[in-house]
């Protein structure tokens, strides 16, 4: 303990300068994850922002504001930012920031291709959104760019493709350097089924994004090749199949789902024991449940292309398949409920989110189960009940688990507490609003309106209104969220945090660093007993 | 844990990455301009490329000073070789992508279009592989097996021979068998590649085989072509890992840099099997 703190004494006169050139060539795993924060923050904005000329367009039948080319393009790139952009990059910025921190490492292991993986990810995020501004416009082939859609579209189709290269590179290299970080740099003591949940999420979500992105950078790439070099994978007439891109899209696309779900696991699973004030219940059993989702996930692909086509083995296999998930899903919510029974509980902003997380994950989780069932499928496929299942899981499930790290964990980057009232206030109206937005889309999808239409028919208009009203204020819930982020960061207001501030945290960032933690923690290794 | 090292190497600020991403920016930009008919595109990417190799040379010249500075001790070295291999790994998936695809081409889509479904679409279209598809008329002769293909196997699996005895001898302190057999892997490399070359231009002027000639040129030049691109970049890795032997580099019992080099080069080893069964013998 004092060997740390001395070592943070000892280091401070290292911190670089200041300015931006800090930033730009930083090797530090804390400066390189508020990096990637404040990154995917923005790219938030930046998709929200979408999302509301999505809704402003749908809160009334007929053509308000866009051409139907550009609601298409509006839709594609609200998906394509929200899932590259704002989700992934936020939860690599939470393991740069605690994957060191929890395991007693030094820094990362790799440094400087730290820095790498996210000054890759501006490059990607200004092809994507300046491909609105080249001829065409940009891609509008939906998130999915299925073939042949995907094949003919203008310039801003290929720069989307570079943009999802660069931002698969990013990917890549962010997760060898996870994963190794994991592997080689524990403390001495710290077994792999003594590693704090979050580590052990992010340990599995690394390997599934070594596994996959290379598959869709292969996919891309084909579909370039399709579009300016005359191969003919998705192309009958040349004897491909536009199916066969779904098929390689969803190998990736399906364990992209849990890259995007399982790290916020990994934070709910640090949050409600805290605050339960109790070990986690079943940890072992929080890791097998962890590893047989990301096994599964490879195999539950063409439960995304049941009204393909499919020879009727294909479908029973791949639905049961998708049903098995609910098992260590359900294993999952089991153990947190279990914690959080007897615990001595406490509803601060962080397990307000955790607690809030669970309630509306386990909805999106069934609807999921729901749309696992072939024959329900073929009918709700394409409409608004699948947008609204896959918000629940990555609206409500992975940025409201971003909330609750973010509040859980800001204390320690920071030295002082957030704004617990304003904290509260973020966590109802998010809550509030994100249901008004996406509760009505159930109704609006078993009603069968299907999505990325700017029009529709004149019955969907009630909910459709209410969902528009929602999502103007969950946007708005927002840029609370902003100003308290700017107030406990970069203002530097709020009491000041004691080295442990959760009564409940006993992961090694509270119980061997002080608050703020130093600039280079862990430059000798806690030894665990 | 007892031998590592108790302080790890965190390295101090560097400005090389951030010249990478300019990199990235002039090619990604650069390349859908050119693909679009924009001229000027075409020298964008060229200087993308020459400030990704100027970053790289930085780069990669800041750590082997660091190794040979002896920075780096036994903890540093596991990273590096967890690093490596799940870097092999993710290339071993990139290569899956397209291997996956010749399997679904050939199990599934081309049966496919030849079943009774498609008869009325296209009536004489006989689903046997290889095939250009039911439109594509234009006559083209498949790569043998046995000619070029078998002879670069024969090349590629020497040349995996020969970097192991070279690592042999680095480890036996042999620097001149070392060199010598480097340099014959080097050697090896560059006549596959040049083999490869000479079957391209075969195929493209005598076989009437081109990337456009339907899924099976498709699936055959990018499958190769990907594969003859990681012959180069590991030719080019065995050349720096050549120079930097003649220029003393490297311990008997401490040269990752060479065992990481090698393990690239089995791995393109091993892609190239499956390439010369599945796509050229198959």
């Amino acid at each position: 303990m004092s060997a740390v703190i001395d070592s943070g004494h000892a280091h401070d006169e290292h911190r670089p300068d200041g300015g931006i050139m800090r930033w730009v060539t930083t090797t530090n795993h804390k400066d390189i994850g508020t990096l990637y924060l404040w990154f995917s923050f923005t790219m938030l904005l930046v998709g929200g922002m979408l999302a509301l000329a999505i809704r402003a367009e749908l809160f009334q039948p007929g053509l308000q504001f866009w051409h139907p080319e550009f609601f298409n393009q509006l839709t594609t790139m609200h998906g394509l930012i929200m899932v590259f952009g704002a989700i992934m990059p936020a939860f690599v910025g939470f393991a740069n920031w605690q994957v060191p921190l929890m395991i007693g490492a030094p820094d990362m292991a790799f440094a400087r291709l730290n820095n790498w993986s996210f000054w890759m990810l501006p490059v990607a995020a200004t092809l994507l959104v300046g491909s609105f501004f080249v001829p065409g416009g940009a891609t509008a082939a939906g998130w999915t760019i299925y073939a042949p859609l995907s094949t003919q579209m203008g310039p801003g189709m290929d720069l989307a493709i570079f943009a999802l290269h660069i931002m698969g590179a990013s990917s890549i290299m962010g997760s060898i350097n996870i994963i190794t970080t994991i592997l080689n740099m524990r403390a001495p003591g710290m077994t792999l089924l003594r590693m704090p949940l979050f580590v052990w999420t992010w340990l599995i979500t690394a390997y599934l994004l070594i596994a996959v992105m290379p598959v869709l950078a292969g996919a891309i790439t084909m579909l370039l090749t399709d579009r300016h070099f005359g191969t003919s994978f998705f192309n009958a007439a040349g004897g491909g199949d536009p199916v066969m891109f779904q098929h390689i899209f969803w190998f990736f696309g399906h364990p992209e789902v849990y890259i995007m779900i399982l790290p916020g696991f990994g934070i709910i699973s640090q949050v409600i024991p805290a605050f339960s004030r109790k070990p986690l219940f079943g940890y072992s059993s929080m890791v097998y449940a962890t590893a047989s989702i990301a096994v599964l996930s490879f195999i539950v692909w063409a439960h995304h292309m049941f009204t393909v086509g499919m020879p009727t083995a294909g479908i029973l296999f791949f639905m049961y398949a998708t049903v098995l998930i609910a098992v260590p899903t359900g294993v999952k919510v089991f153990n947190w409920l279990t914690t959080m029974w007897r615990g001595s509980m406490s509803f601060e902003t962080p397990m307000l989110f955790a607690v809030g997380f669970i309630f509306v994950f386990t909805m999106g989780g069934f609807t999921g189960l729901i749309l696992a069932i072939m024959p329900i499928d073929i009918q709700l496929q394409d409409t608004y009940y699948v947008v609204a299942h896959f918000h629940y899981v990555l609206v409500a499930g992975s940025l409201f688990s971003l909330f609750a790290g973010f509040y859980f964990w800001v204390p320690k980057w920071t030295g002082r507490m957030y704004d617990e009232k304003l904290g509260k206030w973020h966590f109802w109206l998010s809550m509030i609003f994100f249901n008004v937005t996406f509760f009505p889309m159930h109704f609006l999808g078993l009603a069968g309106m299907p999505r990325r239409i700017p029009d529709y028919a004149l019955q969907f208009a009630g909910f459709n209104e209410i969902a528009s009203i929602g999502a103007f204020g969950f946007g708005l819930s927002q840029i609370l969220f902003l100003w308290i982020a700017l107030k406990v960061t970069v203002l530097g207001q709020g009491e000041k945090a004691g080295q442990r501030p959760w009564e409940g945290a006993d992961t090694l960032e509270w119980t061997h660093l002080p608050s703020p933690a130093p600039y280079h923690s862990f430059d000798e290794q806690p030894v665990l007993g | 844990m007892s031998d590592r090292a108790q302080h790890y190497y965190v390295p101090q600020p560097s400005h090389w990455m951030i010249f990478g991403s300019a990199a990235l920016l002039c090619m990604a930009a650069g390349a859908a301009g050119w693909l679009n008919g924009w001229e000027p595109g075409r020298y964008i990417v060229f200087a993308g490329l020459a400030i990704l190799a100027f970053m790289m040379a930085r780069w990669f010249g800041d750590v082997v000073r660091e190794s040979e500075g002896g920075k780096y001790g036994r903890w540093e070295d596991v990273s590096f070789r967890w690093g490596m291999s799940w870097f092999i790994f993710s290339e071993v998936m990139f290569f899956a992508a397209f291997f996956g695809a010749l399997y679904y081409t050939r199990l599934l889509a081309v049966p496919d279009l030849g079943s009774i479904d498609n008869k009325l679409l296209w009536p004489d279209f006989a689903a046997q592989w290889p095939t250009a598809g039911p439109v594509f008329k234009d006559p083209f002769t498949p790569m043998a097996a046995w000619g070029i293909p078998a002879l670069n196997t024969l090349l590629l699996l020497s040349s995996g021979v020969t970097v192991t005895i070279a690592h042999w001898a680095l480890k036996e302190g042999k620097r001149a068998q070392l060199a010598l057999f480097m340099l014959f892997t080097v050697a090896l490399g560059v006549t596959f590649l040049c083999f490869q070359a000479y079957e391209y231009g075969h195929a493209y002027s005598d076989l009437n085989l081109k990337l456009s000639t339907g899924v099976y040129g498709s699936t055959f030049f990018m499958l190769t072509g990907f594969h003859g691109f990681h012959v180069t970049l590991g030719t080019l890795m065995l050349t720096v890992i050549l120079a930097r032997c003649l220029a003393g580099h490297f311990k008997p019992e401490n040269h990752f840099a060479f065992e990481a080099v090698a393990w690239y080069w089995h791995f393109v080893d091993v892609v190239w099997l499956g390439l010369f069964i599945f796509v050229y013998w198959l």
